[in-house]
C-alpha cells in the first residue's frame, strides 16, 4: 500500500468514528504507532506518519511528541521530507519550544541549497516562527538573498526581511539599501515584497522614512503604470491591474506624505487619477479607492482632492453592497470631525442606513448619525433618532439612549422640546438607561418652571398607561409628589385638560407602591410622593395618613424607615410637616453632590427631603443677611462667626452644599434618634441672659474629643405670655453648628413653664469657642429682639 | 498585516489553521472557539466584517466552509476578502472544483498552497498563474525525488 493512502486511511477511519469517545480511541491506536514509528530508523513512511501526526494535531489533540521529529526530517536530504518537516515546524514549533533553535542550522544550509524550492521551504519557516536569536543569526543570509538570486526567492527574502525588522528592528538598517534597489524591479512579486518592506522600514524609524520620501516619484510611476496600462491578464482582477500592489503602494504613499507638503505636492495628480478612473462595480476596485481615500485624507492633500475622496465615500453609501456601504461608514467617522462640513452633506444617506437590516450598518450608522447631530438640524434628527431607537436591536438601544440625551441637551432648541424628548425615551427604552438619567431629567424639570404643569399631565398619563420603565415611574413619582396640586387643578395650557381626582392620583401611587414590577427604589420615590401630597391636597389626607402607617411595617427596611418617619412628621410634628414638604427649589446642576458621574443612589438621596434626624430649622423664613447682621458686630482679631445651618435647611433638602455641612456635622456627633432634647444633666448651669422678664441658661454637655451639647433654656417671668420665641446662633468659622428643634415657641408668662433649645457643635480645630445668640419674641403685641455673646462656656468640658 | 487564517466547517470544526504571530496553544484555542462561535452566529445577508479585541475580522462563506482572516487597523478589508477568493481560486485550480473533503484529506497540500501565496502575514505572490506554476513545479519535485530516491542504489 503506498504510504499516502494511509495518510488518507487514517482520516477516513477518524471520521466515520460516530462518537467522541470512538474518535478519541483511534486516534490514541494511531498515536501509539506513530510514536513507535517515530522511534525505529527510517523507514520511508515518515513523513507520512508526521503528516498523519499533524492532521491529529488540527483536530486538537496533543503532538508535542512530533516536534523531535520536525526536525529530524527538516535535516533529511529527501525534498519531501523536508517539506513535511518544514510544515511540522511551523505547525508544532514556535519560537517559545527549545526544539526551535535545533532548526536554525538546518535553515541555515538550506538557505543556500541549490534547489530554490528547498530555499524557498527555508525563508517560509523562518519568516513564519523565527525567534529573534535566529533572526540576527540569519540576517546577512537574507540580505545577500535579497541582491543577488532569482525573482521567486528575492520576493520571500523581502518577506522575511520584514518578519526580522519585526523581531528584531535595529537590523532595519542593514536592509535599506537593498530595500531602495528592488523599487526597479519589474516583477510584482519582488515590488511587492519591496513597498512591504519599505513600509516597515518607515513606519520604525523617522529617518528612514525621511529617506525613503525621495522614492515617492518612482511610486507615482509604478502606480501610474498599473493604472493606465490595458488589460494585463497575469494581474488583472475584475479590470484593475494588480489591486494587491496598488493597495500596498497607496498605503506606502500614505505613511511618506502624511505631514510632509512636498511629498504629499508630488502625489496629487496621481491620486486625483486614481479615484477618477477606477473602476468601483467589484470590490477589487472599490478596495483601490478605499484605500485611495484614506491616502487622501491622511496626507496634506488640496481641499478639491479632499471633496473628491468624501464624495467617493458619499457614493459608497448607495452602493448595492453592503460591505461597501460599512467601510464607508466606518471611514466616515474617522473624518467626521476633521471635514464636518464635508460629511454633513451625506447625512440624508447616512441617516437611511439606520434602516439598513445589517446589524454592523445599523451600528455605523448609529454613531455617525450622532456625530452629525447640530443645532440647525436637531429637531429632523431626533425624529430620526427617536424612530431608530423604537425600532432597533436590543443591543444598540443603551448606546442610542445615551447618545440622544447627550444630543438633547445640547442642542435642544426649547425646554418643552428637551423634556418631551426625554419622556419619549423613557417611554421606549426606559430600561436601558443610565442611572443618572433620573436626577438629570429631575433637575431639568425644576428648571423648567413654567412647565411644571405641562410635565406632570405628561407624566401622570404615561405613569398610568405602563408602570414597568423604573425611570420613567420614579419620575413621574417625583414629579406628581411636587407638583400633585398643578395636576389636581385640570387646566393647562399645553394638554387637552382632564380631570384628575385626588383619588386617582393616590390610587396611581399605591399601584406602584404595590407593583411586584416596581424596585425599591421605585417603591421609595412612591411612598415620599404619597407624602408630600399631603401637603398639596384637601381631602384624601387620612388616606394618606393610612398608607403611611401601613408602611411602617413594611419588610423592606427603607421603606419601613421613611413610612416611621413620616408618621412621626403627621403625629409629633405636624406643625413642621408643611415647612419640610414645601415645594423644592431649583436645583442646581454645578453643585457638589449632583456631579453626572454618581451613581442614582447618591444622587437621588439629595432630591429627597432630608430625614427628620438631620435636624429641622428653627425658622422657616429668616433671610440670609439678617444673620449676617450678627457677623458684622464681631470684628477684630477674632474669626468671625459662621452662621448656623439654619437657613440651609428650611426647604427640603435642596442639592446645595448647606446640604453637605449637614453631613459634614454629623461625622463626629452623636446624633440621637428622635429629635428630643436630650434630658439636661446635673452640670453647671450659666445664666446668659437676663432682661425683660427673660431668662435664658445655658449648659454644655462634652459629647467627644470635640463635640459639645449645648442647652439653652428660656423661661419667662414677666406677668404677659410670650409666643413666636426663637433662637438663633453663630459661632466662630471652624465651628460646626447644629440647631436642633425647639421644644417649641410658647413662653408662658410668670414661669409656667420653660422652653429649651439643643444646639450641636463641633469644633475640630479646638479654637476658643464662644457664641452670639440673639432672640426674637412677641409679646402684648409688639416683636421683641435682643442679641447677646457668650464668650466663655461653663465646665471644663466646653473647651 | 495579517495576524491569522482560520477555515472551518459549518459545524465549527476546524479544516485550516495559520498562525502568522507566535501565539500559545491556549490562547489558539480560545482564538478558534471564538471565531467559530461569532462567524457561525452571524445571519445570511450581514456584512462580511466583525470587530473583536482590536482586530477586524473579515470572513467569507464558501460552500461548507467558512475562510475567517483577522486583520490589523491598517489593513485593507475590502482587499482581505480578495485575498480569500485568491486562496479559493488558487485551491480550486489545484483541485479541479474544490469543495471541503479535498482539504480535509489533502490538507498539507492546502498548506503547501498558502505558503506560495502568503507569508509572515503578508501578500507573497499577486500573480495566480505563478503561485500554481511553483506548485507544480514543488510536486514534480517531491515526486522526481522520491522516484530518484526508491531507484536501487547502483
Amino acid at each position: 500500500m503506498s504510504p499516502s493512502v494511509r495518510l488518507q486511511e487514517m482520516i477516513r477511519v477518524i471520521r466515520s468514528a460516530r462518537t467522541q469517545g470512538e474518535e478519541r480511541g483511534v486516534i490514541q491506536r494511531e498515536c501509539a504507532a506513530i510514536r513507535a514509528q517515530f522511534r525505529q530508523a527510517d523507514n520511508g513512511g515518515r513523513s507520512h506518519n508526521l503528516a498523519k501526526l499533524l492532521y491529529v494535531h488540527m483536530l486538537g489533540y496533543p503532538a508535542h511528541f512530533g516536534q523531535m521529529e520536525c526536525v529530524r526530517l527538516i535535516a533529511s536530504p529527501r525534498y519531501s521530507e523536508k517539506r513535511v518537516g518544514y510544515l511540522g515546524a511551523m505547525m508544532l514549533l514556535d519560537e517559545k519550544q527549545d526544539a526551535s533553535l535545533l532548526i536554525t542550522n538546518s535553515i541555515k544550509n538550506d538557505l543556500s541549497h541549490s534547489s530554490q524550492y528547498v530555499q524557498s521551504l527555508a525563508l517560509c519557516t523562518l519568516a513564519c516562527m523565527g525567534s529573534a536569536e535566529m533572526c540576527r543569526d540569519l540576517a546577512p543570509e537574507i540580505d545577500r538573498l535579497l541582491r543577488a538570486s532569482n525573482s521567486y526567492i528575492k520576493k520571500k527574502a523581502a518577506l522575511c526581511a520584514v518578519h526580522i525588522v519585526r523581531k528584531v528592528p535595529e537590523l532595519g538598517e542593514l536592509f535599506t539599501p537593498a530595500a531602495r534597489s528592488l523599487l526597479s524591479e519589474k516583477n510584482h512579486g519582488v515590488l511587492h515584497g519591496a513597498v512591504v518592506l519599505i513600509t516597515e522600514l518607515c513606519e520604525r524609524n523617522p529617518e528612514t522614512l525621511e529617506q525613503f520620501r525621495k522614492t515617492v516619484p518612482d511610486l507615482v510611476q509604478i502606480m501610474k503604470g498599473l493604472v493606465t496600462t490595458g488589460y494585463s491578464p497575469e494581474h488583472n482582477v475584475a479590470g484593475i491591474s494588480d489591486p494587491f500592489l496598488q493597495v500596498r503602494i497607496l498605503r506606502l504613499l500614505r505613511i511618506l506624505g502624511r505631514n510632509n507638503d512636498a511629498a504629499s505636492d508630488a502625489m496629487n495628480d496621481l491620486l486625483a487619477q486614481v479615484a477618477t478612473n477606477t473602476d468601483s462595480s467589484k470590490t477589487a476596485g472599490s478596495a483601490v479607492l478605499y484605500e485611495t481615500v484614506l491616502t487622501v485624507m491622511d496626507i496634506k492633500s488640496e481641499s478639491g482632492l479632499r471633496v473628491l475622496a468624501v464624495n467617493i465615500l458619499g457614493r459608497f453609501l448607495l452602493n448595492n453592497d453592503r460591505n461597501i456601504r460599512y467601510i464607508s461608514m466606518t471611514s466616515l467617522q474617522k473624518i467626521v470631525v476633521t471635514d464636518h462640513n464635508a460629511v454633513q452633506r451625506h447625512r440624508g444617506t447616512i441617516v437611511d442606513c439606520l434602516k439598513d437590516p445589517d446589524a454592523s450598518v445599523k451600528r455605523r450608522a448609529l454613531e455617525l448619525s450622532l456625530a452629525l447631530v447640530s443645532a440647525v438640524n436637531i429637531r429632523s434628527m431626533m425624529k430620526e433618532l427617536l424612530l431608530f431607537l423604537s425600532s432597533c436591536p436590543p443591543e444598540l438601544k443603551a448606546q442610542a439612549a445615551c447618545g440622544i440625551f447627550n444630543a438633547a441637551e445640547r442642542y435642544a432648541p426649547s425646554q418643552r422640546w428637551h423634556i418631551d424628548t426625554i419622556l419619549h425615551v423613557l417611554t421606549t427604552a426606559g430600561g436601558d438607561v443610565r442611572d443618572e438619567t433620573v436626577p438629570n431629567l429631575i433637575q431639568l424639570i425644576t428648571t423648567a418652571s413654567d412647565l411644571h404643569c405641562y410635565t406632570v399631565h405628561k407624566l401622570y398619563r404615561a405613569l398610568i398607561t405602563d408602570i414597568s420603565q423604573q425611570s420613567l415611574v420614579q419620575v413621574a413619582c417625583w414629579c406628581i409628589g411636587e407638583y400633585g396640586d398643578l395636576l389636581l387643578r385640570g387646566e393647562c395650557d399645553e394638554i387637552e385638560p382632564v380631570q384628575v381626582s385626588e383619588d386617582d392620583v393616590l390610587d396611581a401611587l399605591e399601584t406602584v407602591l404595590q407593583s411586584h414590577m416596581s424596585s425599591p427604589a421605585t417603591r421609595g420615590f412612591a411612598l415620599t410622593a404619597t407624602m408630600k401630597l399631603s401637603t398639596r391636597i384637601t381631602d384624601n389626607v387620612d388616606r394618606i395618613r393610612s398608607i403611611v402607617s401601613i408602611y411602617g411595617s413594611c419588610i423592606d427596611v427603607e421603606l419601613q424607615q421613611r413610612a416611621v418617619e413620616y408618621n412621626a412628621l403627621f403625629k409629633k410634628y405636624d406643625h413642621m410637616r408643611a415647612a419640610v414638604l414645601e415645594r423644592m427649589p431649583v436645583i442646581d446642576k454645578s453643585s457638589p453632590d449632583h456631579s453626572n458621574g454618581e451613581s442614582g443612589g447618591g444622587a437621588l438621596k439629595e432630591v429627597e427631603p432630608p430625614k427628620l434626624k438631620q435636624g429641622e430649622a428653627v425658622t422657616a423664613q429668616e433671610p440670609a443677611n439678617q444673620v449676617c447682621d450678627l457677623l458684622d458686630l464681631l470684628g477684630g482679631s477674632e474669626e468671625p462667626p459662621q452662621p448656623g445651618p439654619i437657613l440651609g435647611s428650611t426647604a427640603p433638602g435642596p442639592a446645595s452644599t448647606a446640604g453637605g455641612d449637614l453631613l459634614d456635622l454629623l461625622g463626629g456627633l452623636e446624633t440621637p434618634e428622635t429629635p428630643e432634647t436630650p434630658a439636661l444633666t446635673p452640670a453647671p448651669t450659666l445664666t446668659v441672659y437676663e432682661k425683660n422678664g427673660v431668662t435664658l441658661k445655658l449648659h454644655c454637655h462634652k459629647q467627644s474629643e470635640t463635640g459639645l451639647t449645648v442647652t439653652l433654656t428660656a423661661s419667662n417671668s414677666s406677668d404677659w405670655d410670650m409666643s413666636s420665641f426663637t433662637l438663633q446662633a453663630a459661632v466662630p468659622k471652624s465651628v460646626q453648628l447644629h440647631m436642633k428643634a425647639p421644644s417649641g415657641d410658647f413662653l408662658p408668662a410668670r414661669g409656667t413653664a420653660t422652653l429649651t433649645q439643643t444646639v450641636l457643635l463641633n469644633n475640630p480645630n479646638k479654637v476658643m469657642l464662644k457664641m452670639r445668640i440673639r432672640m426674637s419674641y412677641t409679646s402684648q403685641g409688639s416683636a421683641f429682639q435682643d442679641t447677646m455673646q457668650i464668650d466663655s462656656f461653663p465646665g471644663p468640658a466646653c473647651h | 498585516g495579517m495576524r491569522f487564517l482560520l477555515l472551518f466547517s459549518r459545524q465549527g470544526r476546524l479544516r485550516l489553521q495559520k498562525w502568522f504571530t507566535p501565539t500559545p496553544e491556549r490562547e489558539k484555542k480560545k482564538i478558534i472557539r471564538d471565531m467559530t462561535t461569532m462567524v457561525l452566529a452571524r445571519k445570511p445577508r450581514s456584512c462580511n466584517f466583525l470587530h473583536w479585541r482590536d482586530l477586524k475580522i473579515v470572513y467569507k462563506r464558501y460552500a461548507s466552509l467558512y475562510f475567517c482572516l483577522a486583520l490589523e487597523d491598517q489593513d485593507n478589508e475590502l482587499l482581505a476578502l480578495e485575498i480569500l477568493h485568491r486562496y479559493v481560486e488558487l485551491l480550486d485550480k489545484y483541485f479541479g472544483n474544490v469543495c471541503e473533503l479535498d482539504i480535509i484529506f489533502n490538507f498539507e497540500k492546502a498548506y503547501f498552497i498558502l505558503d506560495e501565496f502568503l507569508m509572515g502575514g503578508e501578500i507573497q505572490e499577486t500573480s495566480k498563474q505563478i503561485v500554481n506554476r511553483s506548485i507544480e513545479a514543488s510536486d514534480m519535485l517531491q515526486e522526481t525525488m522520491e522516484e530518484y530516491m526508491s531507484k536501487p542504489a547502483f
